[in-house]
């Protein structure tokens, strides 16, 4: 395995008394494709959430790309390459729906490249993102109007617009219909496919288990299994967190 | 009995009658701002308006102010069971509650002012009842019955509520509603109509707050506007929503408030307030009693 | 239109506007006008932080007085030069001071810029309520202050003798109608170039959604940031002049609440989401409340404005600005 592009070690956040994380340990080898699950209240998100830098984890720590994150804000870590979506798409409501996605190239990619992206640039590369989540002829709407997938697809669009090398993809298929989230699916495999490594966290095991080359089960906080989604699934703890809840 | 010592402790004791008188003035904001996160600025407005009925019962009639605010309590809960409807209407439910909400508060809170300003003038006004101008010495201690029996009601007051608060079903649903809406649905109750009755309760308590202002010292309409950083000073230090750490951290402001004005003039009072304010939002926004 | 355009034009009109009013020959609409342009400057402030950022500053009031106490404070120094410095320091000093009011302008600014800077590190990073609540006390703590410091008249108030006669622009009122429009055209560019940057778009998404805003790569504290020291210095600077237009500064005058909600009232009146809102709202409710004030009372002018806040923030959320553009939409539809 070559070095992984996401090292989490030893992990650890508390709400007051309650133990959200409790020391969790993850690798993620770059252009892997990851699957998350566990239960309500396991701390997935809030793992996603101490990644991205939403949250400050209070042990362990985060290393991306060979750099150590930790202390570092949300949007310092998403201008290093680690982009998310939101569980429940957080659009901004006061833009058209290409402005939204234009929002990640002039604060995120103008910074990395060093400098501004001209107009040109930023309208080509919108429509590009756009046309990939089959947005295209929905650019100037407001994403009020959007339907439910298609704000999903909004979330993931501006998430990919970052730049990212690796994306977190948080719970994208709530809700979805049987094709919408087939939709959802092929496009992550896309995006994996040209070279983005990407986490996937999710309650609809069809689809984790149609993406995942790997599987990691968090429960109550600890990881409990870690490895290919097929053994995984069989392992005896996971199908106890399951059917036990 | 030493000069100095004898000022700091009747400061002291001046202090934590203020600051009881304070807990009752604070009540309403621990509820709407601490509890149902509804920023209601104006909330001083309100009980300025408690302070002029309380006087207008007065003058006319010579009823106690307490007597009276405590039979103002029904009218105070409907206006702000309707105040707390065109909130709902207009911002809360169409998620505009911040910017707009705030600034809707902020002109029911100069409107206010403006219309008693118009009614009243710019005249001092106060109440007369047989307990106000007299104190109980004790020792060498002084006990003002113009703050000891707002202080004393206050205190009743704030037991009431909190015992409403924790053993009543909607006491209960008033603590959860802003955590989660979504439990209360699931149990069949409508947080709208929680928060309603608990706004419609948070207003109710200026009635009372008016009348003790009113009792303590003389009001003007622009007086609310000195207890708009006392009142969020002390719902802020007391820990956000809840009531003991209201009465606590209202008892600690009016004890400094107190010290400072004897000791270094009334003119620098204004500023402890804020002052703690500012340095509690900067150093420990979840307060005193907060984790 | 481009930014130099921008500038051309306002200088037009504002030149038009000023020579005028020469032509009418009445100082006293030089008054008038004077405080209308002082909301159009504080609208505008106001609206770079509320209306772009969504963060409510309610202590617009005592940005305001730190400018108009700036300039107390440079006047009373240059009065008083050969009390506080010795002789070898005083001398010099006096070709300096008094210092012309463009220069209290600035420091107004500066000084109001860094105060905003210190609350906004201070609270910013707590909810927005906890902002506007903090810009309030601010307001009140510094009040405070003023009114015990003796140096620039403290509770008893100051009074500032302006000179009767400035070359070229002849009455001393035209010449601080002139600053006031010059102050006018920096805050309306400045929103302007807000507006049309990448500050424009990353003010937007906090407004919006702080939380997907630094997903997308935006440093919402550092803008914020930004966004307070802006505002806060274009209130101070169109506080600056304030003394020389009054004559007597008193606290009372300086942290006159009115400042606040008419700069709030006049943005959401207006329009907040470009900076022709603020702009139409101070004309409207200035112009309004100078009428007003002359022919009722100014008790019921401020009842008008806290009315007219109330009225639009439920009715017309977008001000009149959003509803000519809704009307502007439905005619280009029929």
């Amino acid at each position: 395995m070559s070095a992984p592009l996401l090292q989490v070690s030893q992990l650890g956040k508390r709400f007051g008394g309650f133990v959200a994380l409790d020391g969790v340990d993850l690798q993620v080898a770059p252009g892997e494709r990851v699957g998350l699950i566990g239960p309500n209240g396991s701390g997935k998100s809030t793992l996603v959430n101490c990644i991205c830098g939403t949250l400050h984890n209070e042990t362990g720590s985060v290393t991306f790309a060979g750099e150590t994150v930790d202390g570092m804000v949300a949007h310092e870590r998403t201008r290093r390459g680690l982009a998310r979506s939101f569980q429940l798409p957080r659009p901004f409501t006061s833009m058209t729906v290409a402005d939204n996605i234009r929002v990640p190239l002039l604060y995120t990619v103008a910074f990395r490249v060093g400098h501004h992206v001209t107009e040109a640039e930023a309208d080509e590369r919108c429509m590009e993102l756009l046309k990939l989540v089959a947005l295209d002829g929905k650019a100037a709407k407001n994403p009020r109007d959007l339907t439910q997938v298609e704000m999903r697809k909004l979330e993931l669009a501006r998430a990919m617009a970052a730049d990212p090398k690796l994306l977190i993809a948080d719970e994208s298929m709530a809700g979805l219909s049987h094709s919408e989230v087939e939709d959802i699916v092929a496009l992550l495999i896309r995006l994996n496919e040209s070279g983005i490594t990407i986490i996937m966290i999710e309650h609809l095991m069809r689809a984790v288990m149609a993406f995942s080359q790997r599987l990691v089960v968090l429960v109550s906080g600890k990881k409990i299994a870690d490895g290919k989604p097929d053994d995984v699934i069989k392992e005896r703890e996971v199908i106890g967190a399951y059917l036990g809840q | 009995m030493d000069l100095q010592l004898d000022l700091l402790i009747n400061a002291i004791i001046a202090g934590l009658l203020i600051g009881g008188f304070y807990a009752a003035v604070t009540a309403g904001i621990s509820i709407s701002f601490g509890m149902l996160d509804i920023v209601n600025i104006a909330h001083p407005a309100f009980i300025i308006l408690g302070s002029y009925i309380a006087y207008i019962v007065n003058a006319r009639l010579g009823i106690d102010p307490i007597v009276t605010s405590i039979v103002m309590l029904p009218a105070f809960y409907v206006l702000g069971a309707a105040v707390y409807q065109i909130y709902y209407q207009s911002f809360e439910k169409r998620g505009q509650e911040s910017l707009r909400g705030l600034a809707f508060f902020f002109g029911v809170l100069f409107v206010t002012e403006v219309c008693l300003l118009l009614v009243f003038g710019v005249d001092y006004r106060s109440v007369s009842a047989p307990y106000i101008g007299s104190s109980i010495s004790f020792a060498h201690m002084e006990f003002p019955l113009r703050l000891l029996v707002p202080c004393a009601v206050s205190l009743a007051m704030f037991a009431a509520l909190e015992i409403f608060l924790s053993r009543t079903f909607i006491g209960r649903a008033v603590m959860a509603v802003s955590q989660d809406p979504q439990a209360l649905r699931l149990m069949a109750v409508d947080p709208t109509r929680i928060k309603r009755i608990a706004f419609g309760i948070s207003i109710a308590t200026a009635s009372m707050a008016g009348a003790f202002l009113i009792i303590i010292q003389p009001v003007i309409p622009s007086v609310g506007r000195d207890y708009i950083g006392r009142i969020f000073a002390i719902c802020v230090l007391g820990g956000l929503g809840s009531l003991p750490g209201t009465l606590i951290a209202a008892l600690l402001l009016g004890v400094i408030e107190s010290i400072t004005s004897v000791f270094y003039g009334p003119s620098w009072a204004p500023a402890v307030s804020f002052g703690i304010l500012l340095l509690t939002l900067a150093v420990r926004p979840s307060g005193l009693l907060g984790r | 239109m481009r930014t130099p355009v921008f500038i051309l034009v306002q200088i037009a009109i504002a030149a038009a506007l000023y020579f005028s009013l020469r032509a009418i020959g009445n100082d006293y609409l030089f008054f008038l006008g004077y405080t209308v342009l002082q909301f159009v400057v504080l609208a505008t402030a106001w609206n770079i932080l509320g209306g772009y950022c969504g963060y409510v500053n309610f202590g617009s009031s005592g940005f305001f007085a730190i400018g108009v106490y700036t300039s107390v404070f440079l006047y009373t120094v240059g009065q008083s030069l050969d009390d506080l410095f010795p002789a070898s320091i005083a001398g010099p000093l006096h070709a300096i001071f008094p210092l012309p009011v463009p220069v209290d302008v600035v420091f107004g600014g500066i000084v109001a810029g860094l105060v905003g800077l210190g609350t906004g590190y201070l609270t910013l990073r707590l909810r927005g309520v906890f902002f506007a609540i903090a810009t309030l006390a601010l307001a009140i703590v510094l009040q405070t202050f003023v009114v015990n410091w003796s140096f620039v008249g403290g509770s008893r108030g100051a009074y500032i003798i302006p000179p009767d006669k400035v070359p070229v622009f002849g009455p001393y009122i035209e010449f601080l109608f002139a600053l006031m429009l010059a102050l006018v055209i920096i805050a309306l560019t400045t929103a302007r170039l807000i507006e049309r940057s990448r500050l424009g778009v990353g003010f937007a998404t906090i407004r919006d959604d702080e939380l997907a805003a630094e997903a997308c790569g935006v440093p919402t504290l550092k803008l914020k940031l930004i966004a307070t020291v802006l505002s806060g210095a274009l209130m101070g600077m169109a506080g600056a002049p304030f003394p020389f237009y009054i004559g007597y500064v008193e606290p009372g005058s300086a942290f006159d609440l009115s400042y606040a909600v008419n700069s709030i009232a006049m943005p959401m009146i207006g329009g907040t989401t470009s900076w022709v809102g603020p702009m139409i709202g101070a004309l409207l409710l200035g112009t309004l409340q100078q009428i007003a004030t002359v022919t009722i009372s100014s008790a019921v002018n401020l009842l008008i404005v806290g009315l007219l806040l109330i009225g639009f923030v439920i009715v017309a959320p977008n001000g009149i600005v959003g509803l000519w553009q809704g009307w502007m939409r439905k005619r280009s539809r029929a």
